[in-house]
Order: C-alpha cells, then sequence, then structure tokens
C-alpha cells in the first residue's frame, strides 16, 4: 500500500475507536434528554465512576475482562438509577432549570466524593493480553478491535431494546406523552429508572474500555469527555438513539481528521467550528426533528 | 509556703508570658502545593519535605535569627491544580496568614500567577520545581522580579542539556516532540529542546501538540510514526506519559523516548510500568548518586514517609534550607530582610548539589543529570551540562 494510503487508515481506525466510545457516552444524554427532555449533566462523572468500578473490580477483586465489564455495568446502571430516584425525581415538576443545576452538582458530588477516596491518578491493569498486527504497514492492536466491535454490539442491543421490545415501546410512549400514557398501564417511574439505568449501564461499559485503551485514570476524566459525548448527541440531534451514534463518530472523526491533516494546534479550533457550522445548518441535529413547543 | 506559692505562680504567670510572647514571635512560613488536581504526588513530595525541613529546624530548637532562637510554624494551602486557586492561595498567604515567605506552587502553570501575586505584595517567594523562565521575570520588562527566587534550573538550560544528549549519548539525527500546548512548562522547553537540537545539527521532523486532560494522541501519534523520527521527546507530567507511551507502542513506534525534570516522581513507575524501561530523563539529582549532604535527608525521609524522596521534596528541602539560612545571616524576621539575604547569600550546599544566585539573576547556577529508568527504579546515568 502506499504510505498516504496507510496513513489514511491508521486515522481512520484511531477515529473509529474514538467515536465508539463518545458514542456510547453519547447514548445516555440522548436516552435521558429523549424521555424528561432533561440534560443530565452528571452522566460524563458517571462514566468516570465506571472506570473506578472498572478498577476496584480488576484490581481488589482480581476479575478478568468480562466479569470485569459485566460487574462494571451494573454498578453504573445502579448508580444511575440511584441518582435519579434521589436527585431528579424529586424534581420532576420543579422548573427545568432546578434540575440541571442539581445534575451540575451531582456531577461536582461524584468527583469530589471520588476524589475523597482516590486523590491520586490510579493504573488500570491490561485486564487483555494485547496483540498488535501489522496489516502492511497499518498498526490494529486487538484492543482497538474489541472497543470498536463490543460497543456497536451494544448500540445495536440498545436499538434493538428501544425498537423491538415492549420495554422500549413504553420508553417511546413516555417521550410522547408524560400525561396519558401512565394511564393506560405504563409504569412511569420504572421505565424513567430503567432509562437511567441502561443509560448508566452503557457509560460503565464506556468507562471500562476507556480505562483499557487509557489506562491511566482520575476523578475529573470525565469532564471533558463527558462535554464531547454531549456535543456529540447534539449533533446527531438530542434525543434521537441513532443520531447520537452518528453524531459521535463524527465528532471523533473530525477531531481525528483534523489533527492528522492541519498542524494538532488547531485541533478544537477547526473541530469546534465544523460542528457549529453544522448546527447552524441544521439547528435540530443530522436526525433531530423539530417539536412544537406546548404553551 | 505563702512566699513559695506566689513565688510559683509568678514563674507560672512569667512562663506562660514567655510562652504567648514566643508564640508571637514565631516564623510563619507558607506552602502552596498541588495537593488535590492533576498531580497530587508533586504536591504530597512538597508538603513532605516540608514538614520534614521545618520539623528539623524547631527539634534543633529553633533558628538563630538576631539574638533569639525562634520556632518555625508551616501554613500549607492546596492550589487544587488551579492558575486561580494558585493565586488566591498566594494573596492568602500573604494578607491574611501573614507568612514572611512563600514556598511553591511547583508547576509553572501555577507558579508564574502565584509569583505575580508574591511579586506585587513584596513578599519573597521560592518555587521549587517550576523551570519555565517566566516565573521569575517581570511580565512588563521581562527583567527579573525582586521577590520571585526559585531553587531548580531553568528550561532553556535543561532543553539544552537534552538536545545534545539526544544527538551526543543517543546518536540520534531526527527527532520528534509531542507536548501540551497549554502549559507553560511543556511548551516552554519543548520550543528550547527544537531550537537547541536545530542549532546543534539534528532535525525535528514532527513537532506535535494537545491540550491537557486529553487521553486520547493516536492521531499525533500516528503523524510522528509516518515521519520516522530516532527518537521522541515527551516533555510532559508524570500522569500523561504511560498514556502516551502506551499508545505509542500500540501503534508500533520502536523508537526511544526522552523526557525532562517533569518525569521524576515515583507514581511515573507505579502508573508506566514495563513499558518505560530503559528511556532517559533530565532532572535535578538522582538519589542513588547523591552527595554527603543530600545522603542523610535521604534516609530520614525515606524513614518517614517510606519512599525514596523525588526531585520536588529534595528540591523544597532545599528551597527551605535557602530561606533558613537567609533567614539567619539576615539577622531579622522581615520579608524585605530576607530578600536582601537570599539575593547576597553566597554558595548554598544543598541536596540537589551547590546553587548560587547571581547578582542581575533570581535564577541558580547549578548542573542536571541524566536518569534512566531501569527494572522500574531511577537510576543514575551521567551529570549533564550543555
Amino acid at each position: 500500500m502506499s504510505e498516504g494510503i496507510v496513513y489514511w487508515l491508521q486515522q481512520t481506525l484511531n477515529a473509529l475507536q474514538l467515536g465508539s466510545i463518545y458514542a456510547l457516552i453519547a447514548l445516555g444524554y440522548t436516552m435521558v434528554y429523549g424521555i424528561l427532555t432533561m440534560i443530565n449533566f452528571a452522566h460524563g462523572d458517571v462514566f468516570m465512576v465506571g472506570a473506578f468500578f472498572c478498577f476496584l473490580a480488576a484490581v481488589y477483586l482480581g476479575l478478568p475482562f468480562v466479569p470485569t465489564l459485566l460487574l462494571t455495568m451494573l454498578g453504573a446502571a445502579l448508580l444511575g438509577a440511584m441518582i435519579e430516584r434521589l436527585a431528579y425525581k424529586p424534581l420532576r415538576h420543579a422548573p427545568r432549570v432546578s434540575a440541571i443545576i442539581t445534575a451540575l452538582g451531582v456531577g461536582i458530588f461524584l468527583e469530589n466524593f471520588t476524589l475523597a477516596l482516590a486523590p491520586y491518578p490510579k493504573n488500570i491493569p491490561a485486564l487483555l493480553e494485547n496483540v498488535t498486527w501489522d496489516l502492511g504497514g497499518v498498526s490494529l492492536s486487538s484492543l482497538q478491535v474489541i472497543i470498536i466491535f463490543l460497543s456497536l454490539g451494544l448500540m445495536f442491543l440498545l436499538d434493538y431494546v428501544v425498537h423491538r421490545t415492549p420495554v422500549g415501546m413504553a420508553m417511546r410512549a413516555i417521550s410522547w406523552d408524560k400525561t396519558f400514557v401512565p394511564l393506560m398501564g405504563v409504569p412511569l417511574d420504572l421505565i424513567i429508572s430503567v432509562t437511567f439505568a441502561i443509560g448508566a449501564g452503557l457509560a460503565g461499559a464506556a468507562g471500562t474500555m476507556y480505562a483499557l485503551a487509557y489506562p491511566v485514570i482520575d476523578p475529573y476524566m470525565g469532564i471533558m469527555v463527558g462535554w464531547k459525548a454531549f456535543i456529540s448527541a447534539v449533533v446527531g440531534g438530542i434525543g434521537n438513539i441513532r443520531g447520537a451514534m452518528i453524531g459521535a463518530f463524527i465528532l471523533g472523526g473530525v477531531e481525528i481528521m483534523v489533527t492528522a491533516f492541519f498542524p494538532s494546534t488547531y485541533r478544537d479550533f477547526v473541530a469546534f467550528t465544523l460542528l457549529m457550522l453544522l448546527i447552524v445548518v441544521r439547528p435540530y441535529g443530522i436526525l433531530g426533528q423539530p417539536r412544537t413547543q406546548k404553551v | 509556703m505563702r512566699k513559695a506559692l506566689s513565688l510559683l505562680l509568678f514563674s507560672v504567670l512569667v512562663s506562660l508570658g514567655v510562652a504567648a510572647w514566643g508564640a508571637e514571635k514565631a516564623i510563619k512560613l507558607g506552602v502552596i502545593a498541588e495537593l488535590t488536581g492533576d498531580m497530587p504526588a508533586v504536591g504530597a513530595s512538597c508538603r513532605n519535605a516540608a514538614e520534614m525541613a521545618v520539623k528539623e529546624v524547631n527539634a534543633a530548637g529553633g533558628l538563630q535569627v538576631g539574638k533569639e532562637k525562634m520556632k518555625v510554624v508551616l501554613v500549607v494551602e492546596d492550589n487544587a491544580g488551579k492558575a486561580d486557586q494558585s493565586a488566591a492561595a498566594a494573596q492568602k498567604l500573604i494578607t491574611q496568614d501573614e507568612v514572611l515567605a512563600i514556598v511553591g506552587p511547583n508547576a509553572s502553570r501555577y507558579a508564574i500567577p502565584a509569583a505575580e501575586i508574591a511579586e506585587s505584595s513584596e513578599t519573597v517567594l521560592i518555587t521549587p520545581w517550576s523551570t519555565a523562565p517566566k516565573t521569575t521575570l517581570d511580565t512588563a520588562t521581562n527583567k527579573p522580579k525582586k521577590y520571585v527566587f526559585r531553587a531548580c534550573f531553568i528550561d532553556p538550560f535543561q532543553g539544552g542539556v537534552l538536545a545534545k544528549f539526544a544527538l551526543g549519548n543517543l546518536k540520534t539525527k531526527k527527532a520528534a516532540v509531542l507536548y501540551d500546548v497549554a502549559s507553560d512548562y511543556n511548551k516552554g522547553i519543548a520550543e528550547v529542546f527544537k531550537a537547541s537540537y536545530e542549532k546543534q545539527g539534528g532535525k525535528i521532523v514532527a513537532f506535535e501538540t494537545y491540550t491537557t486532560n486529553d487521553k486520547d494522541f493516536s492521531a499525533q501519534l500516528t503523524k510522528i510514526k509516518d515521519a520516522k523520527p530516532d527518537v521522541i521527546f515527551l516533555p510532559n507530567y508524570y500522569s500523561e506519559v504511560p498514556l502516551q507511551v502506551q499508545q505509542a507502542k500500540r501503534l508500533g513506534i520502536t523508537v526511544p523516548f526522552i523526557g525532562s525534570d517533569s518525569w521524576g516522581s515515583n507514581e511515573l513507575l507505579t502508573l508506566g510500568g514495563a513499558d518505560l524501561n530503559g528511556y532517559y530523563f533530565s532532572t535535578h539529582y538522582a538519589a542513588d548518586n547523591a552527595a554527603p549532604v543530600a545522603k542523610k535527608f535521604i534516609t530520614d525521609y525515606e524513614k518517614v514517609y517510606g519512599a525514596k524522596p523525588d526531585d520536588v521534596a529534595a528540591l523544597t528541602y532545599d528551597a527551605f534550607g535557602l530561606l533558613f539560612d537567609s533567614l539567619q545571616s539576615a539577622g531579622k524576621a522581615d520579608r524585605e530582610a530576607i530578600r536582601a539575604a537570599l539575593s547576597t547569600l553566597p554558595s548554598y550546599k544543598g541536596v540537589t548539589g551547590d546553587m548560587k544566585f547571581q547578582a542581575d539573576s533570581r535564577d541558580p547556577i547549578k548542573s542536571a543529570v541524566i536518569l534512566q529508568i531501569k527494572d522500574g527504579k531511577f537510576t543514575y546515568f551521567t551529570n549533564a551540562n550543555p
């Protein structure tokens, strides 16, 4: 292969890996927004706590990869559901701003709670034997393959749950109407809890994979990644699950490709200018639908 | 009996009075350390060494300042790894705690704002570890600040040392650099290294950046791999270097890495493990090849804190040594007197080597060492001068 193509392929792989992780987190933002029209700003920190769960399971329980992943997802899902019950549910009928402030507060709480327990950055042991294959100059690591395919798998599973199962149907119904759907026997609180749990569980999975790919974790790691995932969700059309995935791969791709072909100092500047232009052209995001506001 | 009782009462009162008066006359020194945030290991080393230095002086009965023996009281502030909180901590120490002098912060991006406050409030600040030239220079005139000193060498020196090492000892011809463009220290030393490496006949084939808190460096590293360097220079902090090296290896990069004094924390070994084996970095002192003065400090520190002191600990200890010496030679506990004494201090024999401030500069003249990471330990490799 010519060197140009090798370089391009390598950067595409890098973009797919970054995009997959953004996508898993972006799903949590978009699901919660879809159901409650609320932006859960604590979601990036749930992702961070997920990475710490992974650390606990891997180091203190000495578990291998699959149980670590499952335990982390379960732990994060419980955390997400608990946050909803304790912090957001009492505010469901309060003004929108109160819920957003609470979400920011929960995020800061999670950061500082983790900081109090683990002030030092932690190192995640290699749970998987990493093999790097050289495919005609393109380096492909087993970790990259696992991250990309596991993320895609989880996304298709979620897409199936939301569009093909009774729980998913209930979610979609509640996102449509919160007053009359419960009258038809759909348990509102349960479905909302399940939504938070699924979103947080995916963030837990993202935390595990992130911790494997970038094995130094600290309590502030969720902030920037959380923002980027949120931006992905908005670009894709917030509230839309497939949109969030597309948005995440676009953001990951733009970030990597700007660095690849421009001086790396321009990365955020060029990347975010492009995203803003996209929002100007499509204010509701790529797959978003304009919603009529009820007055 | 009554007389004896009143005598006893009198002596109790006197001793209480003396104690109160003594407490009032204690010397208050401030420390600003990165206890939380992205480099807590740096802050912890700084605080540990500061507490040790003060404990030693107090155990010896205090400092002889003029005619009195004075105890030293330490006030430690956390800057939370933030520039604004560093400035706020300096402000608090100077106005609220009324300290005589400040030691810290350590990282240049925190030391620079704190130094501005110290300079404008006319209080001596010694930064143990900030190697960026800007820290001790006046922003407006680019002349040395009056009140800000450091206990370490500066980056133009360190960058030159590293460029010479990469060309001479490692026999490289093409180098790549990956650095944090949002951090004063990383940016400064990356630029000095580039200039110095090119001046000495080498070629910089890739000069890539990222911003603080990035974890994914794959795009930049792919670009670096494409440029085919002989060596990669990572002038970045200890929590980021392991990620950069691991990702580079995953991308199939096999050339060696070199680093600067920001690598010198024991945490680097914990986070990086075997991935860093064999690489070199420049720093302030080598614990396994230290002068006799340093030996006692190293054993004492290991006894109390259970780990070898890193360069931040050694430099903090030296910063306190400098302060104690200048207080004694000043003969009075006064901010201005400390400054005058410090700038005219004859050569000081510290843990990190001999140092002396030149008349027109706040940066001491001292030499650097190159360490190699070998079997999970920092090992002395060579002394270095540009």
